[in-house]
């Protein structure tokens, strides 16, 4: 049985057999945020660093450091776009804004 | 040297189970095949095997602690018969899908409904893509024998597919039957100890099993498992080879009993073959050139085999104990029909279906279908591509 590491590109005769994944840990790797239609995008002016987007964000999205939020770009890789963060805000910094917006960059 | 007893077909492939001494056996008792797990319950309560025994609520339980054992690093088995294997049906698929060399013995019988409890194929046929070896056994002595190479052809490293071993509900299952039983301790060197691959018990190298696997890597997994069925058929073969050798009784994909100038021939699945042998030999001693294909192996398919062996007849009836509804043909018919045309064999196959729910069928009708097949031959005349044999009406 082949033990090969996992890559988009590989074929089928590189696949571990069982569809098993060989090393442990990984799902760090995992980029979810291909499902993302809409990004958060924060007022770093208006957020008063209250927490709460961190503590609901259901895929660890937003980076803390120091205690706050403001000024600390989100995880884009990781979030889905869901818009908790957007309606937990309880000042309303958060605009959920759509993908298409951000073309260039993408 | 083996020890000729009477036994049951049950009973000789618990008998087998014995000799195997698997890690773990979860089962979950169903007519037929309940006597396999009864008398195994036994064996561990007798301290006749180092078994974990694994009593579960249903069968779908069974299968899923199998399953799991298996990926842990057990050598693992199970028995189940129809209604209990269709309970089992969500994990036989993810059994195969994470290559887990798990073996079980499958009592054939039909499906509900209506309940019934006797011998047809509606069992393993409606398994018949979930990835699962199918072997089927004629009588006892190849249902203990089937039993012993199934665990051997699993775990080969280049299959790693589980198996399902097969024998008719009650006409083996409950008949008494003059059986060889290997020894012991020639049984357990046969099959060798067991090698798991990647066990999750292995802590030190941990791994993933059974994640979510979307568009990205589905496609390729799957494309990835089929390619272990060529090895497979391979592999029956080649264990089939080695258990002659060890015990005096070879096996291959299938028995081609005077098909090389057979003019008309029938396909047949368990024990149904076992009666074709019968009616071929009477038939022989006529001067009629019959044939029979008796198939052991189901799945993989053996098709360029089963051509190889019938393209020279003129007329083959295919015996299905099982039918596909909805569909024209029998399970075993579409196949082997498909595999004759798909390889430029020009033999007009008709269909048999037979047998539903335990009906007998007589050596006398399937001489009638062999007289049908001569009719086809002389006069080249297409006969009803499927007929019922053994209803009323
Ligand atoms: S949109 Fe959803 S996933 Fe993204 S940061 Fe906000 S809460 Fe987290
Ligand atoms: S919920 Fe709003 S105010 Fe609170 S930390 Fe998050 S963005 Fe800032």
């Amino acid at each position: 049985m082949s033990d090969r590491v996992y890559s988009k590109t590989a074929g089928w005769q590189d696949m571990a057999a069982g569809g098993v994944i060989p090393q442990a840990g990984n799902a760090e790797e995992y980029a979810t945020g291909g499902w993302r239609t809409f990004r958060p995008v924060r007022d770093d002016e208006k957020c008063i660093d209250c927490l709460q987007c961190w503590i609901y964000c259901p895929d660890n999205a937003i980076k803390v450091i120091d205690q706050k939020v403001s000024g600390i770009p989100y995880d884009l890789v990781h979030c889905k776009g869901c818009g908790v963060c957007a309606a937990i805000c309880p000042v309303k910094c958060i605009e959920m804004k759509p993908e298409t917006d951000f073309e260039d960059e993408n | 040297m083996g020890k000729v007893m009477p036994l049951e077909g049950n009973n000789a492939i618990a008998e087998a189970m014995r000799q195997i001494n698997p890690d773990v056996v979860a089962a979950y008792p169903i007519t037929p095949s309940t006597e396999i797990v009864q008398t195994f319950a036994k064996f561990v309560a007798d301290g006749k095997v180092t078994t974990n025994f694994v009593a579960v609520e249903s069968e779908h339980s069974a299968m899923s602690a199998c399953t799991a054992a298996a990926a842990a690093g057990g050598r693992v088995m199970n028995a189940t018969s129809a209604n209990g294997l269709a309970l089992m049906w969500e994990i036989l698929y993810i059994t195969a899908s994470l290559r887990q060399p798990v073996v079980l013995n499958l009592v054939n019988r039909a499906l509900s409904g209506n309940i019934n409890i006797h011998c047809d194929h509606s069992d393993g046929m409606g398994a018949r893509d979930s990835g699962w070896i199918q072997i089927y056994g004629e009588n006892a002595q190849e249902g203990y024998d089937n039993c012993i190479q199934c665990v051997a052809i699993s775990e080969r490293e280049d299959v790693r597919l589980p198996s399902m071993n097969c024998i008719d509900g009650f006409f083996v299952s409950h008949a008494y039957e003059m059986v060889e039983v290997e020894e012991d301790a020639a049984v357990q060197e046969w099959i060798g100890p067991y090698k798991p691959v990647r066990p999750l018990l292995d802590i030190k190298n941990p791994y993933t099993v059974g994640p979510l696997d979307l568009w990205d890597y589905y496609f390729e997994h799957k494309r990835n498992q089929l390619s272990a069925y060529p090895n497979a058929k391979e592999a029956i073969i080649e264990e089939g080879k080695r258990f002659g050798q060890a015990f005096g009784r070879e096996y291959g994909l299938m028995e081609c009993v005077d098909l090389e100038d057979a003019e008309v021939a029938v396909v047949a699945l368990g024990s149904t073959a076992g009666m074709c042998k019968d009616v071929v030999a009477d038939l022989r001693s006529k001067g009629v050139k019959a044939g029979l294909l008796k198939l052991r192996v189901f799945r993989p398919f053996p098709d360029a085999e089963i051509v190889a062996a019938l393209r020279n007849c003129k007329a083959v009836a295919v015996f299905d104990r099982a039918a596909s509804y909805g569909a024209s043909y029998g399970p075993l018919y579409s196949e082997v029909a498909a595999a004759m045309y798909t390889r430029g064999a020009n033999v007009p196959c008709v269909n048999i279906i037979y047998g539903l729910g335990g009906r007998e069928i007589r050596p006398d009708q399937i001489a009638d279908v062999y007289g049908k097949l001569n009719d086809i031959k002389t006069t080249g005349q297409p006969a009803d591509p499927v007929s019922y044999v053994g209803v009323r009406g």
